[in-house]
């Protein structure tokens, strides 16, 4: 049996509507100035080359007086250029937005212009790899004006931003773009070597370029996600999101414990006292080893076919990884008709703690309880948890046995399952609901 | 305009009388006092005690962040903990490891706590207390503080009667905390071994030395304040109806080098409540001298009254305005000022403040590497919306 779900697609582009009635051309290409053959060839977009460091040196640098955050400006500066020529569905700064009372400090924002008045699509949710369909909307039908800049490794040992750089298809650039749809002020996309036209599915180099990004926009409020097919990604094609929300995310609060630490020195730890249960990597003597030791359990994750998220935080130094299995129940008929009717799809923002609601009653009735009741639906179970993270210890040949302290599974800690979050959970107390307006 | 070291020296100055530095310097505790008004947040009190731990001299820590004591394998939960508390202006306890100067790391349990100003209830200093941990070896550990070393206390400082408005933040932790220090009492000490990866929780005596530590500080910096007619104190007694901003936002705001005034769209006149230190160079006034003021007094005689007129309309639309105008700095000198100005809005999604960002238009500017004028325009707008955004949802729910 095929798995699917019905839902309302996100537009993430202002030509993806355009999808099934093509435009005439006017002139050269297609009209749209997008990314295929028709209208690439002469076509400029600023460069910006972040320098390679080793993960190790650029700790060393936080010594020093940090210049201007470049990266940062840049995506800034471009995407509210944009916001100025109205090429966004709405100005997201215009949505309401707060931190629910509570330990976690869950944050909701209420948008209703996000959701399209449009049919629901139907979604195949149980192959998280699929192969990548050309005749489908993907980055390459983008018009070139929602597009912010190439981002590449430096061939310098510096920084450079090239304003007027070529898009070269020889050398199958990744860029940046605009969501027109966003859900956060900055909301862009990520889209590794975008011309090669990847299916979604993480590899280990473009899985360190979206770690790099995150390093070199060096703001712990501009964090990177990623959702797999069957996670309530929509688009069959190798992206990242990515925003800016200068609030802590409760998936940042959430105790961890250790289970182990890698060879190359990479952390990897179990979450706890979270409604989603996950796995927190974080170190690594190099920021290649942490970008390996994530993207292996991503691969092993997606070719054992369970659906997953992963939420870059801390500018890059930690990440965390969430099996999920929410659209599966929702296939099945096993999720609640109250919580459908939210229209919420527990993708990596969700998860994190960020949710956007779409109706004002949600809004306005939001609780710790209600968000804490739908992520526990997107959470593998505790015994389907502790074969998937051996799953991928065995995938990234360690074991669990390797726990030096002895401290897994020790009963203080792995007995709490809350199902009233706000009186069960110790260690949690410090927070960011009550600061005095 | 002042240089940093100039802005640290003032820091202390104005708010305490003479002889604050060696009151302090009498103190044998380890301790660092910071500054969240200027840019970096920088440490502007460094003392004899957290010298000798640390194995710095004055001069390479004055003016640093606090974070260059962390290294590699300091906890990232815990550093994300610390800087919610500074943007919240609250205070914390929290065992964290540092490294030494010659790059050994070491425990210790940090004790932050914000310092007000009396008279309108601003957060004019962090004061930084460092209690170097005794490490036991772990054997059961505690309930909390085991995962990755956080011992989440709301802020209160044991033994500490630390009157903070918002001392709902804490309670029932501090039941959690005895909890594990009963739990923790049994195990043994180890002073040479440094276990960096595990977690540490100090125990009660060390507490209780950083709360002694934080009262002994308080009442020195009271003291003397009180002794300069400007008194700060360990709690916010008075939520006065001034529109300065929050330590948070200065802290954001710090982070942009960039020329740009914050005026508050809903007080009357639309007076200017935030200017960055690159705003007071361009037009060198003085920060108290433009505070309250409506940005008007920048322009002069020649000014041309149709571009006032244009700015005029842009604010009352709520719309986004580029011009070049002609201003004059305190000096009576002029200059051609490429402005541009964007409405900001909080959290609830209405217009709250307008940001004006100043480029001096000169051939050397417009020639500058990097991003163009109006992409330098765009991205201090960018950057003011989002910390408007983050700072007023935390602030709208309590």
């Amino acid at each position: 049996m095929m798995l699917k779900i019905k839902r309302v697609p996100t537009l993430v582009s202002n030509f993806q509507k355009d999808e099934a009635d093509e435009i005439a051309a006017r002139g050269a290409g297609c009209g749209r100035n997008c990314l295929r053959n028709c209208c690439l060839p002469g076509s400029k977009l600023p460069l910006y080359g972040f320098k390679n460091l080793s993960y190790g040196k650029s700790v060393a640098d936080e010594t020093k007086e940090s210049p201007i955050d470049f990266l940062e400006s840049l995506v800034l500066g471009e995407w509210e250029d944009r916001q100025q020529k109205g090429l966004f569905r709405y100005d997201v700064t215009a949505c309401e937005t707060k931190v629910i009372p509570g330990e976690y400090g869950f944050v909701a924002q209420l948008n209703e212009g996000r959701h399209l008045k449009k049919r629901p699509t139907e979604f195949r949710v149980d192959k998280v790899l699929q192969p990548f369909d050309g005749s489908k909307f993907n980055f390459t039908k983008v018009g070139q004006e929602e597009l912010l800049f190439q981002f590449e490794a430096s061939e310098e040992d510096e920084v450079q931003l090239y304003p007027d750089a070529p898009i070269d298809p020889e050398k199958s650039p990744s860029v940046v773009a605009i969501n027109v749809s966003p859900i956060e002020y900055g909301h862009v996309l990520l889209i590794p070597k975008v011309l090669e036209c990847l299916p979604q599915r993480i590899d280990r180099d473009s899985f360190l370029l979206a770690l790099h990004m995150a390093a070199e926009a060096a703001n712990p409020y501009f964090r990177l996600g990623y959702n797999s097919l069957g996670a309530f990604a929509t688009i069959n094609h190798l992206h990242f999101q990515a925003y800016f929300l200068a609030v802590q995310f409760p998936i940042e609060k959430a105790p961890t414990q250790k289970i182990t630490v890698t060879d190359a020195g990479v952390k990897i730890s179990e979450m706890l006292h979270y409604p989603v249960r996950g796995l927190v990597f974080e170190g690594g003597n190099t920021l290649e080893d942490l970008a390996d030791v994530v993207s292996d359990s991503c691969i092993c994750l997606q070719e054992n076919n369970i659906p997953y998220n992963v939420l870059i935080s801390d500018s890059g130094k930690r990440i965390f990884l969430l099996p999920q299995c929410y659209a599966e129940k929702q296939a099945l008929g096993e999720v609640s008709a109250e919580l459908l009717d939210t229209q919420v799809n527990p993708a990596v923002w969700e998860i994190s703690g960020h949710m956007v609601l779409k109706r004002k009653e949600d809004y306005e009735g939001a609780t710790e309880a209600n968000a804490w009741r739908l992520l526990a639906e997107v959470s593998l179970s505790e015994a389907r948890f502790q074969e998937v993270t051996a799953l991928i210890f065995e995938a990234i040949s360690l074991s669990v046995e390797e726990n030096e302290d002895g401290t897994d599974g020790s009963p203080e800690d792995l007995d709490v399952t809350p199902p009233q979050p706000m009186e069960e959970i110790d260690g949690l107390n410090t927070h960011s609901t009550m600061v005095p307006a | 305009m002042e240089s940093q070291l100039g802005l640290i020296e003032k820091s202390f100055n104005v708010k305490y009388s003479d002889g604050v530095r060696e009151a302090l310097d009498e103190l044998p505790d380890s301790f660092t006092i910071t500054d969240p008004s200027i840019s970096g947040h920088p440490i502007v009190y460094v003392s004899r005690g957290f010298l000798k731990v640390f194995g710095y001299s004055k001069n390479e820590v004055l003016g640093k962040n606090g974070r260059v004591f962390q290294g590699p394998k300091t906890n990232r939960r815990s550093v994300m903990a610390i800087r919610e508390a500074i943007r919240e202006e609250r205070g914390i306890q929290i065992s964290l490891l540092n490294y030494r100067k010659d790059g050994t790391p070491f425990w210790m349990l940090f004790n932050m706590c914000p310092v007000y100003s009396e008279k309108d209830g601003r957060v004019v200093h962090f004061l930084g207390i460092q209690v170097p941990i005794l490490r036991r070896r772990n054997s059961l550990g505690g309930g909390i503080g085991r995962n990755g070393g956080v011992c989440y206390d709301g802020g209160n400082c044991r033994g500490y009667v630390y009157k903070c408005c918002r001392r709902e933040v804490c309670s029932n932790s501090m039941m959690e905390m005895d909890r594990a220090l009963s739990v923790d009492s049994v195990s043994g000490l180890d002073h040479t071994e440094v276990d960096v990866e595990g977690p540490c929780e100090a125990s009660d005596q060390e507490k209780t030395k950083a709360s002694v530590a934080v009262n002994n500080i308080m009442s020195v910096l009271a003291n003397y304040s009180e002794l300069n007619g400007r008194l700060v104190i360990d709690r916010r007694c008075c939520q006065s109806g001034t529109s300065l901003l929050s330590a948070s936002l200065n802290i954001s705001f710090g982070r942009i080098k960039q020329s740009f005034v914050l005026t508050d769209a809903h007080l009357p006149d639309m007076p200017i409540v935030y200017a960055s230190d690159a705003f007071l160079k361009l037009i060198g006034y003085l920060r108290h001298e433009v505070l309250g003021r409506n940005c008007r007094f920048l322009s002069g005689e020649d000014t041309e009254r149709g571009t006032q007129f244009q700015i005029k309309q842009c604010i009352q639309n709520e719309q986004p305005c580029t011009v070049h105008i002609l201003n004059y700095r305190k000096d009576g000198t002029s200059f051609w000022n490429f402005l541009h100005i964007s409405p900001i809005r909080s959290a609830s999604g209405k217009v709250a403040y307008f940001v004006g960002i100043q480029i001096e238009d000169t051939t050397e500017a417009r020639e500058k590497q990097g991003l163009n004028p109006e992409m330098r325009h765009r991205s201090v707008v960018a950057a003011v919306k989002v910390a408007v955004r983050g700072w007023s949802m935390g602030a709208s729910t309590s």
